[in-house]
């Protein structure tokens, strides 16, 4: 009787999830959609609304003819393929995308005791039994309260996604394929790095692996991530975007200018799994920015900071938290169409030689103010949260401006020169 | 081609500045940009229903019409100059005797393939007699390659659909050339 109401407890969660990260991917695939229009100065689209009926409703419909299509595309596995590995690939990279979704929390706590309600409700249909020990206050918002290793299972199970790609590349049996999932592998392998050392300076700075944990630290400080480690969050938001695939990072599929990458041969529902991944990545991707950075449901003045909560406080909460993921998502969906995609080495070098530096950068500064920040805020007589944040800026600045002197950020790809020409030679060698 | 071959000629690229260099000054710059747009008007229509505004209907090259005199009769005179410049040869004239007084021929069938048409308006540049014109209709559609054929009543009666939108440029009789102005 003990385990049970936390199963239930559990499996609605789960069920709640799912249900609504499916929803909502069809959904941002609609918004992706429209801002793709607008921006490019069409209006997207608008005729699809309820089905069967000449309603419009600014084509909200969309979704459903998409995945009545979808389900009836011809589902094409090619003869040449590795049957097992090529079903596997596309499950993989969908599921390990939603399990991700097991420690990532969509709201703060609801002042409600499912155990104890539900013990209450066995004890009127059948009843006195032994009520058990368990105190559990508040229903976490969470699949999987209390998991201690959030952050690094987050890693893991994310990192599985490079195997979907790679096994999506290599099973089609197709060199375009190969070369697709080869490249895409190398990318996420490359950016795991920074948006790890991007997370370090939080996970230090809280204390903890739990992002409820690192949420609480927030909102007790009052002073968002975003704010005390610029030079973090920078280094993050650039890994996230190459995590998730997203332009101009895009070239896991690249789709104007390469062969479309590791799911080349992929069709039908096999396709959608792989998009419907995507999107998620991309959901996720916005869920740990807000949640590692602004301050997850913490707003000030609205939420209060505290453990215990009103019912109007608890929606505040999970309200607060879906709009500002929503922010970035659609800061995604802008960003895609505002920046020219990197070239390969380009985007290699953006990961090692720029971003692997500042994240180092930045997780020193973090630890060394952890061993001394509190000596300094002591002698100056200044607020903690202020000193943290000034410190935060003026190393974002001046490591950029390392970074431009060094020119970084500029990479020269052009074929190499003949050993015994250099520039003005060949040039004044060029009129005979 | 090897690169120390002697014909290649290197050129240097163009040295960014500071602000290249930083990259971020540039990055908000894209963002300004796309949220501008995002923002601003929206060029295209809701076309069933919403139609783009044609800037000058008497200058646009859409159907074809034959005009019509002021008896109702076709203006045409089948001397072929329409057919003779068209450049896609998707005009086909029968000229017969014409019953009226006032001119030699008359065209007994006047047929146009609009599918080979391309809607260069050279036929009504060619036209002496201002007969036929291109009007501003532009959605154009059918459901056999034979619907799309169209014969003179066909014109003659797309002629009866614009007439009041779009006059002929000159309703009078066709402009006597200038005696000296030609050689």
């Amino acid at each position: 009787m003990l385990l049970l109401p936390i199963t239930i407890e559990a499996l609605i969660k789960i069920g709640l999830l799912i249900a609504c990260l499916m929803g909502t991917t069809s959904y941002l695939v609609l918004l992706e959609r429209w801002i793709a229009a607008w921006i490019q100065d069409r209006r997207g689209p608008c005729r699809a609304g309820i089905p069967l009926t000449n309603i419009r409703l600014f084509g909200l419909g969309q979704p459903i003819a998409d995945g009545v299509k979808f389900i009836f595309k011809e589902e094409f596995t090619p003869g040449h393929v590795d049957k097992f590995l090529y079903f596997l690939a596309p499950v993989t990279i969908l599921s390990a995308a939603l399990c991700v979704f097991a420690v990532i929390p969509f709201g703060s706590v609801l002042p409600f005791d499912f155990t104890a309600e539900y013990d209450h409700t066995m004890v009127q249909w059948f009843g006195a039994e032994a009520l058990p020990e368990y105190q559990q206050q508040n229903v976490q918002l969470v699949a999987t309260p209390g998991l201690d290793v959030g952050m690094i299972y987050i890693f893991a199970v994310g990192g599985i996604a490079v195997y979907g790609a790679v096994l999506g590349g290599w099973s089609s049996n197709n060199k375009y394929s190969f070369l697709g999932g080869l490249r895409a592998g190398a990318q996420l392998i490359s950016y795991e790095l920074p948006l790890g050392l991007g997370i370090l300076g939080v996970v230090l700075l809280a204390g903890s692996l739990r992002l409820d944990a690192i949420i609480n630290q927030q909102a007790h400080l009052g002073a968002w991530n975003v704010f005390i480690q610029p030079l973090g969050f920078l280094v993050f938001f650039v890994a996230a975007f190459a995590e998730s695939g997203r332009l101009p990072f895009d070239l896991v599929e690249a789709e104007q200018e390469l062969v479309s990458g590791y799911h080349t041969e992929y069709s039908g529902m096999k396709l959608m799994m792989f998009m419907v991944a995507e999107f998620l990545h991309m959901i996720t991707a916005a869920f740990l920015m807000v949640i590692l950075f602004f301050g997850g449901w913490h707003l000030w003045g609205l939420t209060g900071s505290g453990e215990q909560v009103t019912w109007v406080e608890a929606i505040l909460r999970v309200l607060v938290l879906l709009a500002k993921v929503m922010g970035v998502i659609l800061f995604f969906m802008i960003a895609r169409w505002s920046w020219p995609r990197f070239r390969f080495d380009q985007l290699m070098a953006l990961a090692w030689k720029v971003m692997l530096p500042l994240g180092l950068v930045n997780v020193v500064v973090v630890a060394v103010w952890i061993e001394y920040g509190d000596r300094l805020a002591a002698l100056t007589g200044l607020p903690e949260a202020g000193i943290m944040a000034a410190v935060g800026w003026v190393v974002l600045i001046a490591s950029w401006l390392v970074v431009t002197v060094c020119a970084a950020t500029n990479f020269d790809n052009r074929p190499l020169r003949g050993p015994e020409t250099s520039g003005h030679q060949a040039e004044g060698a060029t009129s005979p | 081609m090897k690169s120390d071959d002697q014909r290649i000629a290197w050129i240097e690229e163009p040295k960014l500045g500071t602000t290249g260099k930083m990259y971020l000054p540039l990055f908000f710059q894209g963002i300004a940009t796309t949220i501008r747009h995002l923002l601003g008007p929206k060029l295209t229509v809701h076309c069933p229903e919403e139609r783009h505004e044609i800037p000058d209907p008497l200058i646009y090259r859409g159907v074809h019409r034959l005009n019509r005199d002021e008896q109702g009769r076709v203006k045409c005179v089948a001397c072929f100059l329409c057919a003779t410049a068209c450049p896609a040869h998707c005009i086909d004239i029968v000229a017969a005797e014409s019953p009226w007084p006032d001119r030699e021929k008359y065209p007994q069938s006047f047929t146009i393939d609009e599918l080979r048409c391309i809607f260069c308006g050279m036929c009504e540049e060619a036209c002496p007699v201002n007969a036929i014109e291109l009007t501003s209709l532009y959605d154009l559609s059918g459901r056999s390659r034979e619907e799309m054929i169209f014969d003179k009543e066909k014109l003659l009666s797309v002629y009866d659909r614009t007439r009041d939108d779009e006059p002929m440029p000159s309703n009078s009789p066709p402009q006597q050339p200038q005696p000296g102005e030609t050689p």
